[in-house]
């Protein structure tokens, strides 16, 4: 707008050429500028310049989240009559295939990194542990929204049994599905949540969904649910919880599959 | 601040151009904040609804759900498809514009709204995300600094509360009708804002607009857990994201209403009066 001159108080009189020059040059720079729009959206920069309220998000939700308090959970009539599948829906990986082709019986989560005592759980052990049901809405971040039901173990079990080291500060999980048809395994499907999701009390490997064990597309044999962060979060296929200190050389860099393709890492919003 | 002294006894005398001034610098300042803002909020909006270009009443709400306003495109031909918009069950072919337009190639593609109304032009949510949030922070910190100023130096009870006179059933019919005729007011009459203008502003100011950021904060699930009264609010995380839909049309359509008012009343006139505060009173016209 500074751009344009404008005329002094006292020749202000309707003038029809300069109303049009006027809304002419408008246009003309409402369109300037949304054309550089498009060219920042295309810069790296750019979005990581923007990309920073990504860290005022988290850190303001993290200061009003200190108290932990928990996501809703939802009687069992508000349950999704129909639950939509999304991602991946059978992975192809022969050693995932083998161990579905069995039922999972000889399957074990593997838990390592920065750990004390590394873990192979198998499913039996699993489900031995003390459960937790919730029913909990699935916030996909195209936005829509899905409720069920889910059981399994709160993740902060498994990574007390397995003791942190003290350089811990984030939880990987390595999925069975390649989301991304790749030869290098970049479009191998993994996620990352900070210690503070992982010891929430609702954040648990879910192995059933609805009272029922949970069903291929749906992450069987277990997937990962963090409540308060939206859909991409919750890992399916999990085979591997790895705890690391970074994982800026993990994958693309950016701490998960969605995340390495410009999605934030915190999806609380 | 402003030179409307003592009105003149004689239309005769008055000065041919009285200028006041109308709008103070926070006004103005956050005015231009306010535009760039909702702008490109619009429009991110827009990108990040057409990657799920279908709104839903209550807690949940996905393909198999019932949608309450949705875009598709259909067709037998897939190189050709039809753009349908289906509200409340009535369903209109938008072609072009709705549900089907033109793509990165210029060909019809399934596409919620257009590239011209989207933020980045082409398809890319996790874009439309950032630019979302960063300008939702810059949209929130502006509008709390509107309000801190308005609050101090008393804009809202000044320039925006109704008079007494102002909503007396006879006055506000008067009005109307005056908006009607398009006639706008001229002297005295124009220093301040009529009783449509004022209850226009203030239902966006402290209606549409913290609607948008509560619904916009009710579909962040970390927010439902802070503040889990928002979902008893509005219904659930689908119904607020209907409302911030809903809204978000209301601004539209009140940002139209206002810039056709503006041209009326005098475009230069009226955008100088938001760059420099100085307004030139439109003279009584001599009946």
């Amino acid at each position: 707008m500074s751009g344009i001159e404008l005329p002094r108080p006292g020749f202000a009189r309707p003038d029809f050429s300069r109303r049009g020059l006027i809304t002419a040059g408008t246009l003309a720079l409402g369109g300037v500028a949304l054309s550089s729009c498009d060219q920042l959206s295309r810069s790296p920069g750019f979005l990581n310049k923007i990309g920073a309220a990504e860290s005022v998000t988290l850190n303001v939700q993290r200061l009003l989240l200190s108290a932990k308090p928990l996501a809703r959970e939802f009687s069992a009539r508000d349950i999704s009559p129909t639950f939509k599948a999304n991602g991946s829906l059978m992975p192809s990986d022969d050693d995932y295939q083998a161990a579905l082709s069995n039922g999972f019986r000889d399957w074990s989560l593997k838990v390592d990194g920065l750990v004390n005592r590394p873990l192979s759980i198998s499913m039996a052990q699993l489900k031995a542990m003390p459960a937790r049901t919730q029913i909990t809405r699935h916030d996909c971040v195209e936005g829509w929204s899905a409720i069920a039901g889910w059981t399994g173990i709160q993740l902060g079990r498994v990574l007390q049994a397995a003791g942190l080291k003290p350089n811990a500060r984030y939880v990987v999980f390595h999925c069975a599905d390649d989301l991304e048809p790749s030869l290098d395994g970049s479009g191998r499907y993994y996620e990352s949540i900070d210690l503070v999701d992982a010891f929430h009390p609702q954040t648990i490997l879910a192995y059933a969904m609805n009272g029922q064990p949970l069903a291929v597309p749906h992450g069987a044999p277990i997937r990962l649910r963090v409540e308060r962060q939206l859909g991409y979060k919750q890992a399916k296929y999990v085979m591997r919880i790895e705890v690391v200190d970074r994982f800026d050389k993990m994958g693309g860099g950016k701490g998960g599959f969605w995340e390495d393709r410009g999605y934030e890492w915190y999806a609380g919003i | 601040m402003s030179n409307d002294g003592p009105s003149s006894p004689s239309p005769a005398l008055k000065p041919a151009h009285e200028v006041i001034y109308r709008h103070t610098l926070a006004v103005r300042v956050t005015h231009w904040i306010n535009l760039f803002c909702i702008t490109l909020l619009l429009m991110s909006g827009l990108q990040i609804f057409n990657a799920h270009p279908r709104l839903y009443w209550g807690q949940y709400g996905a393909d198999a759900d019932k949608a309450f306003i949705e875009m598709m495109a259909t067709g037998a031909d897939p190189d050709h498809p039809i753009g349908v918009t289906r509200i409340a069950g009535h369903a209109f072919t938008t072609t072009g514009f709705l549900g089907a337009s033109a793509g990165d190639d210029h060909t019809i593609v399934p596409r919620g709204f257009p590239r011209w109304a989207t933020l980045p032009s082409f398809q890319d949510l996790a874009v439309g995300r950032r630019w979302h949030f960063a300008l939702a922070w810059l949209f929130v910190i502006n509008g709390l600094a509107y309000l801190g100023f308005g609050l101090r130096n008393r804009h809202f009870s000044r320039d925006l509360a109704p008079t007494r006179e102002q909503i007396k059933p006879s006055h506000i019919l008067r009005d109307i009708w005056d908006h009607m005729r398009l006639k706008h007011p001229r002297g005295e009459a124009a220093k301040s804002y009529n009783v449509l203008q004022k209850l226009t502003y203030l239902i966006v100011i402290f209606v549409l607009l913290p609607l948008m950021i509560l619904t916009g904060l009710t579909m962040s699930p970390g927010m439902d857990a802070v503040l889990p009264g928002l979902l008893n609010l509005f219904g659930g995380r689908q119904s607020a994201r209907t409302i911030h839909f809903i809204s978000a049309n209301l601004i539209v359509l009140f940002v139209l209403v206002h810039v056709v008012e503006v041209l009326l009343a005098g475009v230069v006139n009226e955008i100088r009066s938001m760059i420099t505060g100085r307004y030139v009173v439109p003279p009584e016209v001599s009946q």
